[in-house]
């Protein structure tokens, strides 16, 4: 009895509000768009019964799919996500690789400090975090500030509103989904290794690239997936710092649904950014059910 | 063997340097005199004034202490529940599909998960506000209660439960007697977790919030929109200041407990 209740109450719960949800955004994705409140017509009756099942599959005709293949805006803001999750993935990485490196090295009482020291800005508010370097980007703000007075430049540079700007915001804001499984799977190599490394007549910088990155690889392969995969369909940072020269699709499907109040392509956005997003999900999963198995 | 080298010192410094600086600088202009954020005109603080003075903020920050207190509460009831059916219910219908919907919402982009509550909300004719937020947040955050909860459940020795159930004790007895204190540390921290979650989160509360409720990020939002303002870095200010009291009391609570228990420990192992 218990048991049961254990089972059923989450189970109710997300069927509800996680499951239930996704097949309405599939069936409105597949209606269509008409000026009305709420702006679209089903074509899916279910109290019609079989009936109204049989009518929708023979009028089953995927136009709002097919919208997103005739107006380029959307592939190219699906590519624009993409390439942007990669380099900015890259440069997490040349960042954060570092960052994890220094901690593990460092001597042991240090790194509780520096753990919370890495922690501590995950916990602060998102949105202030990219707010924040509004005010440093900007044509007035404080890097252009700063640059002019060592007289590196004579004209202020513009970043915010640029990707540049939305790069910088990924990396700051990503930055310790990076450094963590690094530094995890660091901390616990065994530091004998380059220690024999080095006897056997490595030089220092060699045992780093044949012993230390080979036995991070797991961390990186992790932290690089924990990058990725969010930035894709980010929103906040591409509204706030990449005006309106930074296509992405988090925002063309926010702006679909609340500027353009169109949702059944806003829909078909969705529905298309999850298949696209399955691909490196299932990769992840893979990965680490692979780690797992090979820690057993 | 491990060194540290002044290539590492090097590395943190930056590294942390590039982590803390933004949040250095909103700091120190808040207290700026002049409306023109990027000018310091003087030590001031106005801003914090017109920031307690504005109702619009105030109200919006009861709005979300409202979302985020409810939300957090039954993600980790809930939370707390599907990790123990993740962890110790075997097999039973659906278990793959279960287990799917946990998990999915870790990686689920908020713009999708917000549109698609939205739909349901209005499909089902449920008014907007207060209450849909927290319907919304206690969805996406119990997942991550369920993440933090199970992966100390899987380490947690299991005789002492089955110990209990042979003495006689009831299921649900053993359950809050001793596996519910031994994982306590870890359903605190999937509290905070989804209380953070739920005082942070724009785009899903933006989604399902209606025009009735405005929380304190949809708030915040609407201004930065705009461009940098002093007001926003006072509010931001208070925000960083009430994170890292709590972080830093968690963390020093926390190194407390262990060399608390490793004291406790060795005077044991000497008997």
């Amino acid at each position: 009895m218990g048991r049961v209740l254990l089972v059923a109450l989450p189970f109710a719960w997300l069927l509800a509000l996680f499951l239930v949800p996704f097949l309405i955004v599939l069936k409105i994705s597949l209606s269509d768009t008409a000026l009305a409140i709420p702006p679209y017509t089903p074509t899916l009756e279910l109290s019609e019964g079989w009936a109204g099942i049989k009518a929708f599959l023979a009028a089953l005709d995927f136009e709002n799919f097919i919208f997103l293949t005739t107006d380029d805006l959307y592939w190219k803001a699906y590519l624009s996500s993409l390439r942007i999750a990669a380099l900015s993935t890259v440069l997490t990485l040349l960042v954060g690789y570092p960052i994890a490196y220094g901690m593990a090295n460092a001597p042991d009482h240090w790194r509780p400090t520096l753990m919370m020291l890495v922690i501590l800005p995950f916990w602060t508010s998102f949105l202030i975090r990219v707010y924040s370097w509004m005010g440093i980007l900007s044509s007035e703000g404080y890097l252009n500030q700063f640059l002019l007075w060592l007289g590196l430049i004579s004209t202020p540079l513009t970043i915010l509103n640029t990707p540049a700007a939305v790069y910088i915001g990924i990396v700051y804001t990503y930055l310790p989904f990076m450094i963590l499984p690094i530094y995890s799977s660091l901390e616990r190599m065994d530091g004998s290794l380059l220690e024999a490394a080095e006897d056997l007549g490595c030089s220092r910088l060699s045992a780093f690239w044949l012993v230390t990155v080979p036995l991070s690889k797991n961390g990186i392969i992790a932290g690089c997936f924990l990058v990725f995969i969010p930035v894709i369909g980010e929103f906040v940072i591409p509204s706030l710092l990449g005006g309106s020269g930074t296509l992405m699709i988090g925002k063309v499907l926010w702006e679909e649904f609340f500027n353009n109040r169109d949702w059944p392509v806003a829909s078909a956005v969705a529905v298309i950014l999850l298949l696209i997003l399955i691909v490196p999900i299932v990769l992840f999963q893979l990965n680490q059910q692979k780690q797992r198995e090979a820690e057993e | 063997m491990r060194r540290f080298t002044w290539f590492n010192a090097t590395s943190l410094t930056l590294g942390f340097a590039f982590l803390y600086l933004p949040m250095l600088i909103l700091i120190i202009y808040s207290f700026n005199a002049s409306r023109l954020v990027t000018v310091w005109a003087g030590f001031s603080t106005q801003w914090y004034g017109t920031l307690f003075s504005n109702q619009g903020f105030i109200d919006a920050a009861k709005v979300t202490l409202k979302v985020a207190v409810a939300s957090s509460t039954v993600a980790t009831v809930l939370g707390t529940m599907a990790a123990l059916v993740l962890v110790r219910v075997g097999r039973f219908p659906g278990r793959t599909l279960f287990s799917g919907m946990i998990y999915a919402p870790l990686v689920m982009p908020e713009v999708i998960t917000g549109l698609s509550l939205l739909l349901l909300f209005i499909g089902i004719g449920l008014d907007r506000g207060v209450f849909t937020i927290i319907l919304a947040h206690t969805t996406f955050s119990m997942a991550f209660v369920a993440v933090v909860v199970s992966s100390r459940l899987v380490s947690f020795d299991r005789s002492l439960e089955e110990a209990a159930l042979d003495l006689g004790a009831s299921p649900f007895d053993a359950f809050r007697l001793v596996t519910l204190p031994i994982i306590a540390p870890a359903v605190i921290s999937g509290w905070l977790l989804a209380f953070t979650l739920s005082l942070d989160d724009l785009v899903i509360a933006s989604f399902t919030a209606g025009p009735s409720a405005t929380t304190l990020p949809i708030k915040i939002w609407s201004a930065v929109r705009l461009g940098v303002s002093p007001e926003i870095n006072a509010l931001s200010t208070i925000m960083i200041g009430i994170v890292a009291v709590g972080v830093i009391s968690a963390s020093l609570i926390t190194k407390r407990a262990t060399l608390r228990r490793e004291a406790e420990e060795r005077a044991a192992v000497q008997g």
